[in-house]
């Protein structure tokens, strides 16, 4: 237990003045700004925003600068700020299918309506440092080719008109949507408040649930049906103005997984799957979101739970990192009470002990 | 009722091009423009919105996240009630798409307020987005799969 202490105070101020000057760093380097962060560290704004649970670049790059680089204390930050803003609603469900794509990849299939659309993307590169970059670097203008106009479906639409894929559950008439910041969470817990927890949930904790599945523990056999990143359109009904108002777009990138068929006496078999959505582009924890939501769904598919992966109550209680790291990182903090208590039990079982060791002593150096 | 639905498109489709611009784009088509007297309804106000995706991107609805939304809403002294929401934290941006919303259901205003206003801003937002598109187009690819030889 955590006990509160007095004093240090002069201690903890000026341990504040010189975490500023350390972030700072060397003065006659230039300072980083927030356009800077954002437009060159963009992928690091994506994570912070989608963990921080909150879609707004510039505050998202404050925090990457305020906290030092440090991404998980940014997201730390970020969710500390929205708990002072008030709520004016929830938005109109976004249209993925409607998205501007910047980019489109299928490993399912190669002739895809609207084709295989690489993007700014790190794949196929060769993951060997580039030395021109430390120097002061001016990228080619990007290459343009007349876009088509044709539309790009999801590709699980497209296996959905053959029945070859389950169709996504429908919300029940009348039915609200759960929101994980307003209630307490229970298990079991519907897909809704699942999917909101992995939306937010740390990535590397995703990876590794998701890479767990892949490695036997609850394996779902998945293949990446279809992973897009790009614009979307967001509405939201407001009152005053009596019908659904456009705020804007956001980035958004949308993992789904194609999973193991599944049929029983009465359902002709077809693939299941599962499902990834973050902001930005954020594609290692849309695929891992995509596999963890899938191994979640063990449940509603009637396969037996075994693996951590497929345990809705240990993904979704260790998922969030700022949960997470308050109650690892709390261990730091001042102690002294519960340690003492705990130092006085061992000085006298450790007395104890010695005074049974005692007559044994005498006897041996008696014989 | 129709009538009624058309103007409420053109205001949608207003609100969608000014959503995307900056504040000071807005402003500086409106600095050429005879603004008619107006009063904030509800000054500028900064809030969040729930964003909300679908399980499988057509499915029941989940809470994907929520984002910063500015608000406002004026009133022209003819009394059409315009009113401004935008993604961020920029109050004069909300405010300023609250006045365009108000000029658009005007009679007197609305026609040029689509021409000045709108028009060139719609037309900003689509060249925009059409040089977006070729420099995506040009990443599509064709995989091919080998075809394995005879035997």
């Amino acid at each position: 237990m955590y006990v509160a202490v007095k004093g240090g105070e002069r201690a903890i101020e000026n341990a504040h003045r010189l975490l500023a000057h350390r972030r700072r760093g060397d003065q006659s380097v230039p300072e980083v700004t927030l356009d800077q962060i954002s437009e060159q560290l963009g992928l690091a704004v994506d994570r912070v925003m989608s963990e921080g649970s909150l879609y707004d670049r510039e505050l998202a790059s404050l925090a990457i600068k305020q906290a030092r680089g440090d991404l998980i204390e940014a997201i730390f930050l970020v969710r500390a700020f929205r708990a002072t803003m008030p709520r004016f609603g929830a938005s109109e469900p976004v249209d993925t299918g409607a998205m501007r794509v910047q980019r489109r990849v299928s490993s399912t299939f190669k002739d895809i309506p609207g084709g295989q659309i690489l993007g700014p993307t790190f794949d196929y590169t060769h993951r060997l440092l580039d030395p021109s970059l430390a120097r002061g670097f001016v990228p080619e203008a990007p290459a343009t080719t007349e876009a088509s106009t044709a539309l790009t479906p999801r590709v699980t639409d497209i296996l959905g008109r053959d029945g070859l894929i389950e169709s996504s559950p429908q919300a029940e008439d009348g039915a609200g949507v759960g929101d994980l910041t307003r209630e307490p969470l229970n298990f079991p817990a519907d897909r809704d408040l699942r999917l909101q927890n992995l939306a937010r949930g740390d990535e590397g904790f995703l990876l590794a649930m998701g890479y767990s599945t892949q490695r036997g523990y609850g394996r779902n056999h998945p293949f990446a049906g279809e992973i897009r990143f790009g614009e979307v359109e967001v509405e939201f009904v407001a009152e005053d103005a009596g019908f659904a108002v456009p705020l804007g777009s956001i980035e958004l990138t949308e993992c789904q997984m194609v999973n193991q068929f599944k049929g029983s006496a009465t359902e002709a078999p077809c693939f299941t799957r599962g499902y990834g959505l973050a902001f930005g582009q954020s594609e290692r924890k849309t695929m891992s979101m995509a596999l963890v939501d899938r191994a979640l769904r063990a449940r509603e598919l009637g396969e037996e739970v075994r693996a951590p992966a497929q345990d809705e109550e240990f993904v979704m209680s260790h998922s969030d990192n700022v949960q997470a790291t308050g109650f690892v990182e709390h261990l730091k903090l001042p102690h002294y009470v519960d340690f003492q208590s705990e130092l006085g039990l061992l000085r006298k079982l450790r007395q104890e002990f010695a005074d049974a060791q005692a007559p044994d002593a005498m006897k041996e150096a008696a014989e | 009722m129709t009538q009624h639905n058309d103007q409420q498109a053109q205001r949608k489709a207003a609100m969608a091009v000014l959503a995307q611009a900056e504040a000071g784009e807005i402003a500086a088509r409106l600095r050429n423009f005879a603004l008619p007297d107006h009063q904030d309804l509800r000054t500028p106000e900064n809030g969040l919105v729930m964003l909300r995706g679908r399980a499988g991107g057509d499915g029941a609805p989940f809470n994907l996240g929520e984002a910063t939304v500015s608000r406002a809403a004026v009133r022209l002294a003819s009394g059409e009630v315009g009113f401004g929401y935008t993604l961020g934290r920029d109050g004069e941006k909300a405010r300023l798409i609250a006045l365009c919303d108000a000029l658009v259901q005007s009679r007197d205003f609305g026609g040029a307020v689509e021409r000045d206003v709108i028009a060139p801003l719609r037309e900003q937002l689509m060249t925009r987005r059409t040089q977006a598109a070729a420099e995506t187009a040009a990443t599509k690819v064709d995989f091919y799969t080998m075809v394995r030889g005879e035997g």
